[in-house]
């Protein structure tokens, strides 16, 4: 890039207090409780909208310049890695299946953050918050765009992804991210910036796409380091945008704080939850590991958050009371998740596999206290079952968590060989909880989490069949219906990895990549 | 004492950034890891716009970080001639 720099004829606090502030006017004929209508229910007190400062000072003029430019370096960097069969010259083809996981996890969750953005943006009375959150709507339609085309070119050779957003709207597991986002969509607009702004954005985005991207690269999969790179370039502004939400709102009223803090620790759990699907991504699917989860979180959680909620104590913030349990958690968190996924194979978008020997050393080295006592022993009793032939699908629908959606495989804190269920009875029934965590959460808001659309449910309730399907007929075969439902093929995008259609074509591509045949 | 850092992809344009970051907190670390680099400090990491511009030979507006900046973390303070990063506590 050679950018021409124009001499500008005002600074740039200046342009930015001209071409935000200077561009708001205030209503004459209509009330503004009427033009905001959502801005008080929260209960969130704010005396002056003008001490909202937009650390990055960016005005639309000059964002729409850099995001020019990141365009075009991304979409030639996609064409050249297109155009010389980039796919080939990732490590192996296991890899490919965290390419399913995030475009049918992550991709669609950035275009409702697009709209979820859009909608807290019209919300606020501020003009400086409203510019802040249409360069963010903005950004993010473009994630889901840039990461939609960069991975439809594994599309065209890769099972699992043909129609992704259908499986993200059905596929069980698929419900733990989109009812996060969900859970935050609908909640008000402030509400909307702590959850998606500050807890995921600023304390939780850096373990998805850095350690992440970082790994792509690692792998060979420039077309993935490529839009994750140029979406992360946006992050950075995102993150800006969340911490100065948070020191706004806290500086605007004491009366915020309470609120404030009881957010912050349902977020920060929530998105911790939905991350599970981030730590077994890197301990078990890059084929070429660039740290292990527990170190990404480490640097990126305790390291930095630490230092972050050191900044909000001022303001009589504390570290999120979950974080005492995700410590305790983060030896086992991967681990009990790439079991889940192993078992559930057979009903899932993508592949699954047991480590080989040298993978299984790794973990041992980055798991000192866990591996080799808890999983190493798991893991070797089923591939040992595998190689007999019994290689082991559960057919079995799990019990979910009301709140996080995810199956109750996680263990009691501190007794990593005891699974952790908490329950609840509200009105008539009864509901099923992973975690202290995810109780209080229901506790606080039961008319909310009490219409959760848990996938186990659906499919008893005979919610998630083709329409037209008999279930009593006989010789019904639930599963095979599910997955018509889902628009997956068994045999084809689903089971071990080691019998794919993936993995022989990949071998058979490459070879031809590299010889004369 | 709390890190400050920032990241920036590994590229031609980033290369001489990092340099003037280096030059102007000499006490900031650098790490290098896949397709990316980070550059932590204690407390307080600054990045000059002439500092920049001295090792690039021409004008630079600071705002172009944007294109190659990967993440960073702290409170952000910017004008047209430094970005600061840093905590309070």
């Amino acid at each position: 890039m050679d950018m021409q720099v124009a001499k500008k004829k005002l600074g740039l606090k200046e342009r930015y207090a001209v071409m935000t502030r200077g561009l708001d006017w205030t209503p004459s004929y209509q009330k503004m409780e009427d033009i905001y209508p959502y801005v008080a229910y929260e209960g969130i007190k704010i005396h002056d909208w003008d001490k909202w400062e937009d650390p990055f000072r960016l005005t639309m003029d000059a964002y729409w310049k850099y995001q020019a430019e990141k365009e075009r370096k991304l979409y030639a960097i996609i064409d050249a890695f297109n155009q010389n069969n980039g796919h080939l010259n990732v490590t192996d083809a296991r890899y490919i299946n965290a390419v399913k996981l995030f475009i049918s996890g992550i991709s669609p969750l950035e275009y409702v953050a697009h709209r979820g953005f859009a909608h807290a943006g019209r919300a606020f009375p501020g003009p400086g918050p409203r510019v802040a959150c249409l360069m963010q709507s903005i950004d993010e339609i473009r994630h889901a765009q840039t990461q939609v085309h960069s991975i439809s070119n594994y599309n065209k050779y890769y099972n699992g992804m043909h129609d992704f957003h259908h499986a993200h709207d059905r596929v069980w597991f698929l419900s733990v991210p989109k009812s996060f986002f969900d859970d935050a969509l609908t909640a008000g607009p402030f509400e909307f910036m702590v959850a998606i702004g500050f807890s995921f954005e600023y304390v939780l985005t850096n373990l998805l796409f850095v350690p992440f991207v970082s790994g792509a690269a690692y792998n060979g999969d420039m077309g993935t380091m490529t839009f994750g790179f140029s979406a992360q370039s946006d992050e950075a502004r995102h993150m800006t945008l969340g911490l100065e939400v948070i020191k706004f709102i806290l500086e605007q009223d004491p009366a915020n704080v309470p609120i404030v803090q009881r957010w912050i620790d349902k977020w920060t759990w929530r998105g911790y939850r939905v991350l599970t699907l981030v730590a077994m991504m890197m301990d078990y699917m890059l084929p070429k590991r660039t740290m292990s989860w527990k170190e990404a979180w480490e640097i990126y959680f305790e390291e930095n958050g630490g230092a972050l909620f050191k900044d909000l104590a001022r303001y009589g913030i504390t570290m999120p009371k979950c974080a005492g349990q995700i410590a305790l958690e983060k030896d086992h968190l991967s681990h009990q998740a790439w079991s889940t996924f192993y078992n559930y194979a057979a009903a899932a978008n993508f592949h699954t596999w047991m480590p080989d020997d040298d993978e299984m050393k790794w973990l041992a080295s980055k798991y000192p206290d866990s591996f080799d006592k808890l999983y190493r022993p798991r893991y070797r009793f089923w591939r040992e079952q595998a190689a007999k032939g019994n290689r082991f699908y559960s057919k079995t629908l799990p019990m979910l968590c009301q709140v996080c959606q995810i199956p109750m495989v996680f263990t009691e804190p501190g007794e990593p060989t005891k699974t952790c269920y908490r329950e609840v009875d509200y009105r008539d029934d009864k509901y099923h909880f992973c975690s202290d965590h995810c109780k209080k959460i229901f506790e606080d808001e039961p008319e909310k989490y009490t219409q959760a659309w848990l996938p186990v449910h659906q499919i008893y309730q005979g919610n998630c069949f083709p329409e037209g399907t008999d279930p009593t007929v006989e010789g019904f075969d639930p599963l095979a219906e599910v997955l018509k439902f889902y628009n997956l093929e068994h045999g084809r995008d689903n089971l071990d990895f080691e019998i794919s259609e993936d993995r022989k074509n990949f071998a058979e591509w490459r070879g031809q990549a590299t010889r004369n045949i | 004492m709390s890190t400050v850092f920032i990241a920036l992809q590994t590229n031609e344009e980033t290369r001489q950034v990092i340099e003037a970051i280096v030059q102007d907190n000499p006490d900031a670390v650098v790490n290098e890891q896949p397709a990316m680099v980070k550059i932590d400090a204690q407390d307080r990491l600054v990045i000059r716009r002439e500092t920049i511009e001295e090792l690039i030979g021409r004008p630079f507006d600071l705002q172009e970080l944007q294109v190659n900046l990967i993440t960073m973390t702290g409170n952000l303070d910017q004008t047209d001639d430094e970005m600061v990063l840093y905590w309070n506590a």
